[in-house]
């Protein structure tokens, strides 16, 4: 395997059989080309704007909040249930969205709660891809059984609601960040699977492939460095539009009870904080983690739909 | 056709088997319900012999296939909590959560397919760009988050609708229904419109995209051309044709409407079947779990051979062959 990697006149024939897409010029207009259809759209670039600025408020909110809402030192039970706007005793901190129960100012809970909710996101996210990427290479480029054992696990596992699938899980597993990720990654990578399944096909049979075959190359390297880069636009498209699914059904839980401790509470544990205090009409506590979910999805999504559109052009619905 | 029927049964069958052995591993493996059971003050003879007692010491095949037989029967043991059948507990509950999705999927066929046809006709207009980022909202939106949203409009600043529980019920056969009664109406309309939020959105999507399908097709251009009326080629030629994925996407989702009752039903306290396997699973209320989950499995199993059925019939070019 080194002595073949090492050959110079191997990686040359190795360069030529891999898709134009890598070779650099190339490459980088394919990139303009891209950008430019990308910011055809105002509805995408104004879902991306506001996902990056979720992003930054996210990971610099212990900066950025003017409470550290964990730090139960800091809470002052006075300032409890105040509206938005209002200020505390001294005067030093104005509560712009109110704040909760345990005198919690909302707008800090919000900053804290969208951390998790992104990470959490983010890692089932990049995982799931990265096993259902794998899983749906290796059906694609063996085929036969393999294929048909594999695509049978996917399709009865799509078969069922990704909600339950999840409840299901975390009943065994208990609560925890970790355990939701855990449950994330398990209903997530099967839509993975099938899309990577989907487009390695396509490119199973094209020249490319061929020509690495020839030249007696393992499997893994193919599928990883030949195939695979050709699978990632449309994957993609699955990775985001499965990004705000993620943050969603991890709100969904947590709501639940079953997602998020109440020591890490992320947008969704917030807001099924303050729907007790709904009906009595402290509409704040629930309303502005709702507000914040809903942006971070919606941006997402507006990302996510435009993607769609310019990389699968294939898919209607 | 029977043939390939009873085979897809039977492939069914399987699917349904495959599961139960999953959801008996994964609840009835993971921890100990000797230890749940027993007194924490019990010496280790008497939790084996409470073990005895459950069938806990045999073989694992044994334990599914008694789990199985039991299961078959409908016995799915007794609830942790109030000791009444397990099976009968959900049962109970399964009207309410019936008539919630039914009427939820009602609305969303009633509100996605005019809605979708428009869109497709008229795919650049403001409206249909409308409808389409309104259905991106409509399904990226969490279910629970529409839920609250509702009920602060509509019950807390407007006071129009109640905020939770169910209306008065009637009898109608086996069925207690609180549908067809305005009190009744009334609690079921938010529940109902969260739920069909997300599937509309679903429905227009699918609706626009077989419109858009089916408009450039020779038979609809023969229709204007032999002179008939725009609504007959509408409603008639094209409507005809994409009934196909809209009859499978809905079948489909109403299944999965049955499962998601679980979120809208604990937001609403709808008294469900969703609600009362939240409350199971908060409670480690296993026997009722189980329960759930094999009748979910079967239903929705069997929901989608009838949908593969359905599609054939409606569909003649279809046909449910033996793959080559």
């Amino acid at each position: 395997m080194s002595k073949l990697e090492t050959d110079p006149a191997l990686q040359a024939a190795e360069a030529l059989a891999e898709p134009p897409t890598l070779v650099v010029p190339a490459h980088e207009s394919l990139w303009r080309v891209f950008l430019a259809q990308f910011v055809s759209s105002k509805l995408a670039v104004f879902g991306f704007i506001l996902l990056l600025a979720c992003v930054v408020l996210a990971v610099f909110a212990p900066w950025i909040a003017p409470q550290n809402p964990f730090d139960i030192g800091t809470l002052d039970i006075m300032d409890s249930k105040m509206p938005p706007g209002s200020t505390n005793m001294d005067g030093t901190i104005t509560y712009w969205l109110g704040t909760d129960g345990q005198a919690r100012d909302i707008f800090s809970a919000i900053l804290y709660g969208l951390r998790i909710s992104l990470f959490v996101g983010f890692v089932s996210v990049s995982v799931a891809f990265l096993i259902g990427a794998a899983v749906g290479l290796v059906s694609a480029y063996f085929g036969g059984r393999i294929d048909a054992l594999l695509m049978r696990i996917v399709d009865i596992q799509l078969s069922f609601p990704s909600i339950l699938v999840a409840l299901i899980l975390l009943a065994v597993l208990g609560k925890g960040i970790d355990k939701v990720i855990y449950a994330l990654i398990a209903v997530q990578w099967a839509y993975f699977a099938r899309a990577a399944r989907g487009a390695a096909i396509v490119e199973r049979n094209r020249e490319y492939v061929e020509a690495a075959r020839c030249m007696s190359l393992s499997w893994h390297r193919i599928l990883w460095r030949h195939v695979f880069p050709n699978c990632i636009p449309p994957l993609m498209v699955i990775a985001t539009i499965d990004l705000a699914h993620a943050i969603a059904l991890e709100a969904t839980l947590s709501f639940l009870g079953v997602g998020v401790p109440v020591t890490e509470p992320s947008l969704g544990m917030l807001i099924s904080n303050g729907f007790e205090f709904l009906m009595s009409g402290n509409y704040w506590i629930s309303f502005f983690p709702g507000i914040a979910l809903a942006l971070v999805v919606i941006a997402i999504n507006l990302v996510g739909d435009h993607l769609r559109d310019i990389l699968n052009p294939r898919n209607e619905i | 056709m029977l043939s390939a029927i009873v085979r897809r049964l039977l492939q069914t069958l399987l699917v349904v088997l495959v599961m139960s052995a999953l959801v008996f591993a994964g609840l009835y493996l993971v921890g100990d319900p000797v230890l749940m059971l027993a007194s924490p003050e019990a010496t280790d003879a008497e939790r084996e012999l409470v073990r005895q007692s459950l069938g806990l010491d045999l073989p694992l095949w044994q334990q599914y296939f008694i789990f199985l037989g039991k299961a078959i029967h409908l016995d799915f043991g007794n609830s942790f909590l109030t000791g009444e059948s397990a099976m009968r507990l959900i049962l109970e509950r399964m009207p309410a959560t019936l008539e919630l999705a039914t009427l939820a999927m009602f609305l969303s066929l009633a509100i996605g397919v005019p809605l979708g046809v428009y869109a497709g006709l008229r795919p650049n207009s403001v409206g249909a760009r409308g409808i389409m980022t309104g259905s991106v909202l409509g399904f990226s939106l969490p279910n629970f988050w529409v839920g609250l949203m509702l009920i602060m409009l509509f019950a807390v600043m407007l006071g129009w609708l109640p905020a939770g529980g169910r209306g008065p019920v009637e009898s109608y056969g086996p069925l207690d229904l609180s549908v067809f009664n305005w009190e009744g109406l009334k609690s079921l309309l938010l529940p109902a419109c969260t739920i069909a939020t997300a599937k509309c959105a679903l429905i227009i999507r699918v609706t626009r995209a077989a419109t858009r399908e089916c408009l450039p097709q020779d038979y609809i251009k023969f229709a204007r051309a032999k002179g008939l009326r725009e609504q007959r080629v509408l409603g008639i030629h094209l409507l005809k044709n994409i009934l196909i994925p809209i009859v499978t996407i809905g079948g489909l989702e109403y299944g999965q409407v049955f499962a998601f009752a679980v979120v809208t039903e604990t937001v609403f306290s709808w008294p469900g079947m969703g609600k009362l396997l939240i409350d199971s699973i908060i409670t480690l209320d296993r026997p009722v779990v189980v329960a759930y989950l094999m009748l979910t499995v079967v239903f929705l199993a069997t929901l989608n051979l009838l949908v593969d059925i359905a599609y054939t019939v409606l569909d003649p070019r279809v046909r449910l062959e033996a793959p080559a």
